[in-house]
């Protein structure tokens, strides 16, 4: 099934809590260089499908290939990190007690080791490589803020700006505009494309005028499974999806 | 079945009425000593002089008399408790009663009354007298309403076999109704054949294989003790008979164990029911959980003291009447300590155990303020003292109490979880506070009865605790690592894994320890457990889904 | 030197102040116990060198329960079992030391195995004659311990509460095995009736004062050793375990490594603390294994400031300064003042005395920031 063009492949995965399926035969195929996005109502299996790309959750079933040849179920988080699969939070999650630097400053890649961590000279030297991070994310300015003090959105772009020091080759964005305003958003959206120019992207979300600005192929998910695919136009007028999900 | 109980010191209707309470199935009863009786004052008197065939006939006397008196005058010549008042010549038996010696006119049937050294002459009893005075009161025993008695004097023939007993023994088995007390003639009478080289061979030979199948300790002394010529085919039939009751003993040895594992489960579900209240319910960490437990075997104390002072009655409902104040006292200090220090702390958990640790100094450095550092002694009610036989094991009463306590308790919580409007609430909170407060629960409230719900049941423990271990105010240190082990083995927020984890632990401790020792074994139970947790880290029965991460 | 080369601009204020201020207790205390006599007021007595050592000795033993727990979040209730393992290695060579001078005489065999009938050594007592070997087990026997029990507990990530709980029953569970006589670390008793260390006896006027000055550069290079830690980028990523410990696997960060590395490192730092105690104190006992201990030390750090290097070391002097003066004047509060140490400073000061008295001077807030 797999296929090498595919960066991330996901055929036949169930996961069950307590008999409740929140993964359901789902199969889904991401393109090197695609951004996708993935909506569905509450409930559909989104968070529990980032859970077992990134090694949270392992599957019951159906396999999980990241690159065509590494086989994700076998990884635990930090090893699947480390291959280049990058996450970003429903709840951003930031480092509150460190600056907004040294958040970033962990995240970017290479030195994963404890002594390479205590030897390191990057304090010092990695300074313009931070920068050049939080300028994309639009958050220079709040360089040596403790990340605690940040308002909600501005969390969200720290952790876009250390998804992006990560250098990963795909990037999960769960749920990217929860809580923005509407220049947030566009703002967000704007940065996504220009991320998905060189990067393969993942993005869920609930937002239909995020997800229409964002233009891509956009996949529904409902009961833990594959409901539509195609453009947002395409899935918009499926028959199912409408039932399902949009409630018209 | 042998209740030890002293009729003169207990309210006996009371203790009868509780111990048939709580033990119907047990049947304890206590015996009334019925006074005077046949017997006369001269008859006693003569066991005092000097000739002794006057004194043998006096003893056959007694003897014929069949009074219950006689028993006890008997007796207390045999153990040397019969004395004579130098005043009026007048036979006292004497009885330790707590640090004193007091004498008492058997005929009488009176309390007893201290009396100087000097006023009384101990009655002394020549050899040839012993042996007629063993088997009267043998004879007498047998003879006895009581089948404990009986059973007792049937037991007495067993440890020392003679055959000259054989006609009494075979008379008593003619009326013997009592299986028990029949079983151990039985063995009593083979005691006497198989001991006694006069028999013959086929008779030894059927008196050991019934030793044999008595399977007792005893029955194996009579055994080892028998006069054989070795090598004979008795010998090895003997050897044979001595391998089976090993074999036997054996296997009671690990039941012994179990009932042990059982009994320190018990006392582990006891101790950490609380705990799995307060933190299996409600994750807080409560390092003076011990000290609630410590607290309740302190208020059984007072309550008792003050029952003891209004009358020597209440004393024995002294721990029934302990369990609600108990209830109360613990379950009160708990509410206090969650509203003053526990609910500023509900999102650090960390920072709840050393708080909680602090308190626990406190609340131990009071008690030792005020009632010092040593033990209390908190009285076992004579419903709750003594032991019964189940086959080659002795069971006490304290333990099995505890053990039935325990379960009841587990049963009334699960219960109140379950069933009640506040085992509602409490349930609601644990699983979505936000969602339980926007239905209109006052969680806060919720926090602070579950907190004192939990102490309250530490509180309760602790009665019962408080006849088994040393009232001290280290009392609680010594159940807080276990209680936690045993919540964390068993899973957290799970009363039945509680149940599982307490029993497994103590059945596991008792089964282990015989082999390797106490303190090698406890120390095993807690590297087990350590190693236990790496590979569970939720226990044995772990809460599932969203709610549990 | 690289060490100087990382420090060099990380150090604040504090840790100057609190670094001269060791080396000058270092220097000066040796100094007022030896040269003027008893009857001057500025003589320390060699008692009181000893006792102030102590001080030094638990002021070691809470930096190393504020390395993992101020700056990694792991709650240890059971730092007393490293602690106490470095000493009974320290106390393994002073007893093999005493060469024959015991009260029995025997040549080899300390007095409670002769006491016992034991014939010979038992093997894990073999070595400790030679103070290079006794002083490697100090490190290393503490050291295993807690990389054997972090290696497990880490990987299946116990942590929190559970990891608290796991390490009071390691130390109980210590305590009540060192407490057996046949294990060969002479039981309830412990080891003590120490007679020399490198051929001075512990009597001697200068070796009480050594101890001290050596127990007090000890401390000082351990607070530099924690210090280099903690203001390098392995400082970042500890302080990412501790406040999101998932969010740092999720990028790429092998959580338990550090939490291993760190907490071996913290408990060899003990079993150092508690080499350097049993000396000045004449004796080990498997009490220093005791939960209470260890919870005891907790406070220490609590009281000074978790989070803040010289946190520990400033709770360790305070709380036991109190608990000297109580337990000579009202030992019946000492207990009710200890626990209501631990209740108020949970509740009103969760940065400790250096956190508030910081705040105070600085008019702000905020934790221990690059």
């Amino acid at each position: 099934m797999t296929t090498t063009t595919s960066i991330l492949n996901l055929d036949g995965v169930t996961v069950s809590f307590d008999g409740f399926r929140a993964l359901n035969d789902l199969s889904l195929q991401v393109d090197r260089g695609e951004m996708r996005a993935i909506i569905g109502p509450n409930g559909a299996g989104k968070t529990t499908m980032m859970d077992v790309i990134t090694g949270k959750t392992r599957p019951d079933a159906g396999t999980v290939y990241f690159d065509g040849r590494h086989d994700l179920r076998k990884l635990d988080e930090a090893a699947i990190a480390q291959l280049g699969i990058g996450r970003k939070f429903q709840k951003p999650t930031v480092f509150e007690n460190l600056t907004v630097a040294d958040n970033v400053l962990l995240a970017l890649a290479g030195e994963r080791g404890v002594f390479a961590n205590l030897f390191s000279r990057r304090l010092r030297t990695a300074g313009d490589d931070i920068d050049r991070f939080l300028r994309i994310a639009r958050m220079l300015e709040h360089r040596g803020r403790r990340a605690g003090d940040l308002s909600h959105g501005q969390k969200q772009w720290l952790e876009i700006a250390m998804l992006l020091a990560q250098d990963p080759k795909l990037l999960l964005v769960d749920e990217p505009v929860a809580g923005m305003t509407d220049a947030e958003t566009d703002q967000t959206a704007d940065l996504l494309r220009e991320i998905a120019e060189v990067h393969s992207v993942v993005v869920v979300e609930h937002d239909m005028a995020f997800v229409r600005r964002l233009g891509v192929k956009v996949t529904v998910l409902h009961e833990g499974s594959v409901l539509a695919e195609g453009s947002l136009d395409h899935v918009s007028r499926n028959e199912r999806v409408i039932d399902v999900y949009l409630g018209r | 079945m042998v209740a030890r109980s002293d009729p003169r010191r207990s309210p006996r209707i009371l203790s009868a009425w509780f111990a048939s309470l709580l033990f119907i199935m047990l049947g304890a009863t206590a015996f009334a000593a019925v006074p005077g009786g046949d017997l006369t004052a001269e008859q006693l008197e003569r066991l005092g002089e000097r000739n002794l065939r006057v004194v043998e006939t006096a003893v056959a006397d007694i003897a014929a008399s069949g009074s219950p008196v006689a028993l006890e005058v008997l007796r207390a010549l045999q153990d040397g408790r019969l004395y004579r008042r130098d005043a009026d010549g007048v036979m006292l038996v004497s009885v330790r009663v707590g640090g004193a010696q007091v004498y008492s006119d058997p005929l009488a049937g009176t309390l007893g009354e201290e009396l100087a050294d000097a006023d009384v002459t101990l009655v002394r009893v020549s050899n040839r007298i012993r042996r007629v005075l063993s088997a009267a009161i043998a004879s007498l025993s047998l003879d006895s309403e009581d089948p404990a008695v009986r059973l007792a004097a049937a037991r007495q023939f067993i440890d020392s076999p003679d055959s000259a007993l054989l006609e009494a023994i075979e008379t008593a088995l003619v009326d013997e109704a009592d299986g028990r007390v029949r079983n151990e003639l039985e063995v009593a009478r083979a005691a006497a054949i198989a001991s006694d080289p006069a028999q013959s061979e086929d008779a030894r030979r059927e008196a050991v294989d019934r030793l044999a199948e008595a399977g007792s300790n005893r029955a194996r002394r009579v055994l080892i003790g028998m006069f054989i010529e070795e090598g004979s085919e008795l010998d090895v039939r003997r050897d044979a008979a001595v391998e089976v009751i090993d074999r036997n003993l054996a296997r009671w040895q690990q039941v012994q164990n179990l009932w042990f594992g059982l009994s320190l489960g018990s006392v582990l579900l006891l101790a950490a029911m609380g705990l799995a209240i307060t933190f299996g319910v409600m994750g807080v960490i409560n390092m003076a959980h011990g000290e609630m437990i410590m607290i309740g075997a302190y208020t059984t104390f007072v309550v008792q003291g003050i029952l003891r002072g209004i009358s020597p009655a209440l004393a024995e409902v002294s721990l029934l009447i302990a369990l609600p104040v108990a209830f109360l006292v613990a379950g009160l200090i708990g509410v206090f300590i969650e509203r003053t220090v526990i609910r500023r702390l509900y999102s650090r958990p960390l920072e709840t155990l050393l708080a909680t640790w602090g308190i626990s100094l406190i609340l131990q450095q009071l008690v030792r303020t005020f009632f010092g550092a040593s033990n209390q002694r908190v009285e076992t009610p004579s419903w709750l003292a003594g032991s019964m036989e189940f086959g080659q094991i002795m069971i006490t009463y304290n333990r099995l109490a505890i053990l039935i306590f325990a379960l009841v308790m587990l049963a009334a919580v699960i219960l109140l979880l379950k069933k009640t409007p506040l085992g509602l609430h409490i349930r609601a909170v644990t699983q979505n506070r936000k969602m339980a407060e926007s239905m209109g629960i006052r969680s806060d409230r919720v926090d602070m009865l579950t907190f004192g719900l939990g102490s309250g049941i530490a509180g309760v423990a602790g009665v019962a605790l408080s006849q088994i271990a040393n009232v001290s105010p280290n009392l609680g240190q010594g159940y807080i690592i276990d209680s936690f082990m045993v919540i964390v083995f068993g899973g957290v927020g799970n009363l039945f894994g509680t149940l599982v984890g307490a029993m497994t632990l103590g059945i596991t401790t008792q089964l282990v320890e015989p082999s390797l020792g106490a303190v090698a074994a406890k120390v095993l139970i807690l590297v087990f457990i350590i190693i236990f947790i790496q590979f569970r880290p939720r226990g044995l029965f772990p809460q599932k889904g969203r709610a549990a991460e | 030197m690289i060490t100087a080369r990382l420090l060099s601009g990380r150090m604040t204020p504090w840790d100057v102040a609190f670094l001269l201020l060791l080396l000058a207790v270092a220097m000066v205390v040796p100094l007022l116990n030896l040269i003027p006599g008893p009857d001057s007021s500025f003589h320390i007595s060699a008692y009181m060198v000893s006792v102030l050592g102590k001080y030094l000795c638990y002021a070691l033993l809470a930096l190393a329960i504020d390395l993992v727990w101020g700056y990694c979040g792991i709650l240890s209730l059971g730092h007393g079992a490293f602690f106490g393992l470095g000493g009974y290695a320290m106390g393994m060579h002073l007893m093999r030391n005493i060469d024959g001078r015991g009260v029995y005489g025997h040549p080899v065999l300390p007095d409670f195995m002769v006491f016992l009938n034991w014939d010979e050594l038992p093997w894990y007592w073999l070595g400790f004659d030679m103070f290079p070997f006794a002083m490697l087990m100090v490190v290393l026997a503490p050291g295993a311990l807690a990389f054997l029990l972090g290696w497990f507990a880490f990987r299946s990530r116990v942590t929190g509460v559970y990891l608290s709980i796991v390490t009071q029953a390691m130390t109980f569970a210590l305590m009540l095995a060192f407490f057996q006589n046949d294990l060969g670390f002479g039981g309830s008793d412990g080891l003590t009736d120490f007679r020399d260390l490198l051929g001075v006896s512990l009597t001697a006027d200068g070796m009480r004062s050594g101890l001290f000055a050596a127990s007090a550069i000890i401390l000082a290079l351990a607070y530099l050793a924690c210090r280099l830690i903690v203001s390098s980028k392995l400082g970042r990523v500890l302080v990412g375990v501790r406040d999101a410990e998932a969010r740092l696997r999720f990028l790429g960060y092998r959580a338990e490594r550090f939490k291993l590395a760190v907490w071996t490192f913290s408990a060899m730092l003990a079993g150092i603390a508690g080499a350097l105690y049993v000396p000045q104190v004449g004796i080990i006992n498997p009490g220093e294994f005791a939960p209470a201990k260890s919870i005891e030390a907790v406070v220490w750090v609590a009281v000074g400031g978790r989070g803040f290097l010289v946190g520990g070391p400033i709770g360790a002097v305070v709380v036991n300064a109190f608990k000297t003066f109580f337990t000579g004047n009202f030992a019946d509060y000492w207990l009710f003042f200890l626990g209501g140490l631990f209740v108020l400073v949970t509740l009103f000061l969760p940065q400790g005395l250096f956190g508030w008295a910081r705040d105070r001077l600085a008019g702000r807030k905020g934790g221990d920031g690059p």
